[in-house]
C-alpha cells in the first residue's frame, strides 16, 4: 500500500510537468514535429500504445495476483 | 511473480508490434479499402484466435470424456468463453468494416451469416451448461455437447464458405481460404498480418490462463470447505 502512494505522487508530479509542456508547445503551435507529421498517425500510435500498456499493466498485476492466490490456497 | 513468463512478453512485443506497424506501413491501394485495409491486422487475427480457442476447448472436452477431471472441463468452458468473445468482437468489427466498404453493417453475405450461426451453436453450449445444477453430469453433457460444436464450424466456417460467391475474399471462383485470397496479401502486409494472428492469439490465451487459473484456485477453495 505504502508503494502505492509513492507511485501516485510520481505519477502526478509527472502530470505537473506536462502542463508546462503543452504551455510550451501552445506558443509553436505552428511547429511541425514528428507527432505531427504524416497527418498525425503518430497521435493513434500512441493512443493506441498508451491503452495497450494499461491493458498489459492490468493483466501483468492480475496475473501476479492470481500468482500469490495460488501460493496461498 | 508471473508463471512462465517468457511467451507473454512474446505476446506483448507483437502486440506492440501490431498496433505500431500495422498503423504505419504502406498499404496498396484496393477497391473502396483505401486506409481500412489495415482493419485485416485486426479483424481477421479475431476469428484466427477463435479458431484456436475453441480447437483447445475441444480438446480439453474430450480429454474430459476420457478422464473426468474437473480440471478439464474448467479448462473447456473457459476456452471456450474466450472464444466466444473473440467471435462476437469478430462480428462487431466485421459489420463496423463492412458499413464502410460494403454501405450496410450487416449485408446478409454468407459468410457474415454462417459466422452468426457458428456463433449461436456454441451459446447454446452455454445456455446447456448452466442449466445444469450437478456438476459432473453439467460436464459430462457441456463436453459432449462441445464436441458437436466444434464439429459444426467445419462446415461453417471451412466449407460453405468455400462453395458459395461472398463479398469477403475467397470463396467460389476465388482462390484462397474463405478468410482471405491466398497469394494475393501483399508482401509487406503479409509481414504484419501473421505476427498480429500470434500476438492477438497469445494475447487471449494469456487472458484464458488468468481465468482458468482463478477458476481453479475457486475451485480448490470450494473443495476444501
Amino acid at each position: 500500500m505504502h508503494n502505492w502512494k509513492k507511485i501516485m505522487i510520481a505519477f502526478f508530479g509527472l502530470l505537473i510537468n506536462m502542463v508546462a509542456v503543452a504551455q510550451d508547445q501552445v506558443v509553436d503551435s505552428t511547429q511541425t514535429g514528428f507527432m505531427r507529421s504524416s497527418g498525425k498517425i503518430y497521435v493513434v500510435v500512441a493512443v493506441l500504445l498508451t491503452i495497450l500498456a494499461g491493458i498489459v499493466f492490468y493483466m501483468v498485476r492480475l496475473d501476479s495476483k492470481i500468482s500469490k492466490l495460488e501460493k496461498e490456497s | 511473480m508471473i508463471r512462465k513468463s517468457w511467451w507473454k512478453i512474446v505476446a506483448v512485443i507483437l502486440m506492440v508490434y501490431t498496433f505500431t506497424a500495422g498503423l504505419l506501413i504502406k498499404v496498396p491501394h484496393v477497391g473502396n479499402l483505401y486506409e481500412s485495409i489495415r482493419n485485416i491486422f485486426f479483424h481477421v487475427p479475431m476469428w484466427f484466435g477463435m479458431m484456436v480457442l475453441f480447437t483447445v476447448s475441444l480438446v480439453n472436452a474430450l480429454k474430459y470424456l476420457r478422464n473426468p477431471l474437473i480440471k478439464f472441463d474448467i479448462l473447456s468452458v473457459e476456452y471456450a468463453k474466450t472464444g466466444m468473445l473473440f467471435g462476437i468482437l469478430g462480428l462487431i468489427t466485421g459489420a463496423i468494416w463492412a458499413n464502410y466498404t460494403w454501405g450496410e453493417p450487416w449485408s446478409n453475405d454468407p459468410k457474415q451469416i454462417l459466422a452468426a450461426i457458428a456463433l449461436l451453436i456454441y451459446a447454446a453450449y452455454f445456455i446447456l451448461r448452466n442449466s445444469i445444477t450437478d456438476m459432473d453430469k453439467r460436464a459430462k453433457i457441456a463436453a459432449v455437447y462441445n464436441v458437436f460444436a466444434c464439429a459444426m464450424l467445419i462446415p461453417t466456417l471451412w466449407i460453405i464458405p468455400r462453395m458459395v460467391e461472398s463479398l469477403h475474399p475467397g470463396g467460389q471462383g476465388v482462390d484462397g481460404n474463405p478468410g482471405m485470397n491466398g497469394k494475393d496479401l501483399d508482401p509487406t502486409m503479409r509481414l504484419v498480418f501473421w505476427p498480429a494472428v500470434f500476438a492477438w492469439t497469445l494475447f487471449v490465451v494469456w487472458i484464458t490462463t488468468l481465468k482458468v487459473r482463478f477458476a481453479l484456485v475457486k475451485e480448490k477453495k470450494s473443495a476444501n470447505a
